[in-house]
């Protein structure tokens, strides 16, 4: 294959990426498996665009790898690390261990070295915290127990990245050229140990107290890209320092960010470091794509098809087992176990690096590749599965369970959200002898509620088994008060689809979102500042000298016309208004508005009723005449 | 002016009686009459007023408050126009909500016992059209019949409303006019010098004041 310049390669790749990842995307097959797609593509096998050069290009793109380990660093506040320590170190170190062993025995039945079968256990037993974070958001599971418990075993094998990648090394046969970089071999043993131990204790040293001044000191001259260079340039330094000393650079970039995880720099380093990142490591997936190598996984295309059902369905028992015993109940325990069947990115991430040190076999690593980015490609269509196939049978048995007593407290109203609107509404109903069922998913709150005898369920408002656990079956009217636009319409397409029966009485945001609400069919829809913002007026009008029932009729008139225009301009809502930007947009409408506001008869001339000036023309006329 | 302030302080130890005048107009920034005649009665010792519409816009009316401000009054007014041949909507939602069961009226009703009540009402019709052969058929007096039942469930006297007719058409100098007799009914009450025989049978109250309406 040619040589091929450098911005043709650059074309080849972020065109390949934005088309791949669109298309992925579309699909519901997550970012990474859409970098991956777009490596095959480009690859020696497809198009044949990137050949032997791709390997070059992975070490750069394995930076990629070196800034994300300092993003989960940064991502891991001790606090939450502390609150979840039961989960981390419990359900999450106990599915890696076990999972781990019975892969690894399996590997070295098989015949492969105790070393490759370490190796292979430990990297299959992890999984994709992309596709498993991106999926139960987008279902809105990650607040249930199976959300929780699976972001803990997230959270530990994401640490447990780490005492692999210091395991590798000391594990390997052979020394990778790439080590020779290390400066430190001309020392002995022990001497060796105390720099490295040096260099760690400095990295916290240096994070704890030096990073913190620097970082003040660059942010007075006001230029971003001056903190972004720094930023950059601290976890580039940390990775070559590793280098230097011999041990991995994602270790110390990891240890890096943990120790700057508490700053005050936290979140301006996550987002400047964050688009690197995501380049990155997305040119890392592209080149693990174009690596592949399909002969092989033509030849084996039955083993590879075992090894991903396989695999999947024993890591999904492990977690199954497992979640009995940590308290994950019923359906739960399925969506927990389903959701962490796959193998993750690490795996691209330590295979490469197993490879450097001839753990694994070559051949055998593009084998596993395949199965790894395989059983990533299923997982949405494993939750599909589960959604449809399995919980319908299993929620069935739950309510035949839960029925018998609970149906004597149906209510005839729900309340999604109990926050800052919601709990009004909810005190009204209840201070007039209405009780509602509230769905809220802040657990705090969820307890206090309890404490007063409301009937709440904690968890996402809109799951559809929250739903129906809920009664809203035989509920009458459900109130959607949740906190963003965005939660709103999932709910009121939710109960649109399963629960038509039900009233809708939506809390909205603001016009925009009323427009969403109202073209999702919502008949009951109240704008959280409108209310308030006309009392305000109202009282305005008050202090100037105006009469109050004058105000408060005005302010009356004003929501009916409001409300009107609100009726009409939806009509005029186009979609191409999505490429107008929003600001613009919003001028055009407040100048509709306005204009509206002067046009309107409604406001200008109410209360002829009680208008004198025509009867007493009329009664001066008869006087004259 | 002199002998005058000299009698209000005299009757103020002796008889001087405390008015409470409900004033409900919704409109009442357009109404030229109504301006005048309160101008003269809201700054009055011993004369509560009371605007129902400015209090209440919402008609979300305080009933333990007005029924503390009818406690502490001799003599109610209801000071409103003549919509429809009564008053308008927050007065009857004002009397269907304060006037109580068992507070104003029932066997144990009695804490408006003796106190007095009249309409001082706006008309826009004539005098000659509140008659029996005017288009109004109905007398002033007959019309607000309700009231005078009202009163006396109550056992409140009723006395004879103060009228002000032809409130549309009526010149500056003339609704001048009305205010001071406005003003000289309400001070005569609060002071007594009016004969109760007289305020119980006269039609109007603008007779006791030597300013009757004549055919």
């Amino acid at each position: 294959m040619e040589i091929k310049s450098f911005l043709f390669q650059a074309v080849v790749y972020l065109a390949s990426a934005i088309i791949g990842v669109n298309i992925a995307k579309r699909l519901g097959l997550g970012v990474v498996l859409g970098y991956l797609l777009a490596g095959i593509v480009i690859g020696p096998f497809v198009l044949g665009f990137v050949g032997e050069e791709g390997k070059d290009l992975m070490h750069v793109a394995e930076f990629g790898v070196v800034m994300m380990l300092f993003v989960i660093g940064l991502e891991l506040e001790p606090n939450l690390l502390w609150r979840m320590r039961k989960l981390i170190l419990g359900l999450g170190a106990l599915q890696v261990l076990i999972t781990s062993l019975l892969i690894g025995s399996i590997a070295y039945s098989f015949g492969q070295t105790w070393q490759a079968s370490i190796a292979i256990g430990s990297i299959l037993a992890l999984s994709s915290t992309a596709i498993v974070m991106q999926t139960l958001s987008e279902k809105s599971l990650l607040k249930t127990t199976a959300g929780k418990s699976a972001f803990a075993v997230l959270l530990a094998q994401d640490i447990a990245v780490i005492p692999l990648l210091a395991l590798f090394p000391l594990i390997a046969t052979t020394i990778p050229e790439m080590e020779t970089g290390s400066l430190i071999h001309d020392f002995n043993g022990w001497q060796q140990t105390l720099i490295v131990l040096a260099a760690i204790a400095g990295i916290i040293v240096f994070g704890r107290y030096v990073i913190g001044p620097i970082f003040r000191w660059v942010s007075k001259t006001r230029q971003r890209e001056l903190f972004m260079a720094t930023a950059l340039l601290m976890v580039f330094a940390i990775a070559e320092l590793m280098v230097i000393v011999g041990l991995s650079p994602a270790l110390g970039t990891f240890l890096a960010g943990v120790v700057l995880a508490n700053s005050e720099y936290r979140h301006e380093l996550e987002s400047d470091i964050d688009p690197f990142k995501g380049l990155l490591l997305g040119l890392f997936f592209i080149t693990v794509g174009a690596t592949i190598d399909f002969k092989i996984i033509g030849s084996n295309i039955f083993t590879v098809i075992s090894l991903v059902f396989g695999l999947m369905l024993l890591k999904a028992i492990v977690l199954f087992v497992l979640a009995r015993f940590f308290g994950v109940k019923s359906d739960q325990k399925i969506i927990f176990a389903v959701s962490l069947s796959q193998m993750g990115e690490f795996a691209f991430v330590l295979f490469s690096f197993a490879g450097q040190y001839a753990i694994i076999d070559q051949a055998l690593i593009n084998l596993l590749i395949s199965v790894v980015a395989i059983s990533m490609a299923l997982t949405p269509l494993v939750f599909l599965v589960n959604e449809r196939v399995i919980l319908p049978r299993f929620f069935t048995k739950e309510k035949q369970d839960r029925a018998a007593d609970d149906i004597d407290e149906q209510h005839k109203v729900i309340i999604a959200g109990f926050g800052r609107y919601g709990n009004i509404v909810g005190r009204f109903l209840r201070a007039n002898g209405v009780s509602a069922t509230v769905l809220d998913n802040d657990s705090d709150r969820v307890d206090l509620l309890r404490k007063f005898g409301y009937k709440v369920y904690y968890g996402d408002a809109s799951r559809f088994d929250l739903m129906k656990a809920a009664g809203a079956e035989n509920a009458e009217i459900i109130i959607i008060a949740m906190d963003t636009p965005q939660q709103c319409l999932e709910m009121v397409s939710l109960v649109k689809k399963y629960f038509p029966h039900l009233k809708i009485l939506s809390r909205a945001y603001d016009r925009n979102d009323s427009y969403d609400l109202m073209e999702a069919g919502v008949d009951h829809i109240y704008r959280e500042t409108v209310d308030s913002s006309l009392r305000l007026g109202t009282d305005a009008l008050k202090m100037l000298g105006f009469r109050a029932y004058k105000t408060h009729r005005a302010a009356r008139t004003f929501l009916k016309h409001d409300e009107k225009s609100l009726l009409d301009l939806i009509k005029l809502r186009n979609d191409s208004s999505s490429y107008i930007s929003v600001a613009k947009e919003k001028i055009t409408e407040l100048e509709d508005l306005i204009l509206r506001d002067l046009k309107d008869e409604q406001i200008l001339e109410r209360d002829m009723g009680w208008d004198s000036k025509a009867l007493r023309k009329a009664m001066a006329k008869e006087a004259n005449d | 002016m002199k002998s005058a302030q000299n009698t209000t302080q005299f009757c103020y130890f002796r008889t001087m009686a405390s008015v409470l005048i409900l004033f409900a107009h919704p409109v009442f920034e357009k109404s030229r009459v109504n301006k005048a005649l309160i101008q003269k009665i809201s700054n009055l010792e011993k004369v509560t007023f009371h605007d129902l519409y400015e209090a209440y816009p919402d008609f979300d009316i305080d009933v333990e408050r007005e029924q503390e401000l009818l406690l502490k009054h001799d003599i109610i007014v209801f000071h409103h126009p003549f919509y429809w041949y009564s008053t308008p909507p927050i007065l009857k939602q004002w009397m269907d909500l304060v006037l109580e069961y068992g507070w104003a009226y029932g066997t144990k009703g009695t804490q408006l016992r003796n106190k007095k009540l009249f309409n001082a009402i706006t008309a826009g019709g004539g005098f000659t059209a509140y008659q029996t052969e005017g288009h109004n058929r109905y007398t002033i007096k007959e019309l607000l019949i309700p009231f005078d039942q009202t009163a006396f469930l109550c056992k409140m006297t009723y006395y004879p409303p103060f009228v002000v007719h032809n409130a549309h058409l009526l010149k500056p100098n003339e609704m001048e006019a009305f205010a001071d007799d406005y003003l000289k009914i309400i001070t005569g009450l609060r002071d007594g010098v009016f004969n109760e025989d007289d305020l119980v049978k006269a039609d109007y109250m603008n007779n006791l004041i030597g300013k009757p309406y004549t055919l």
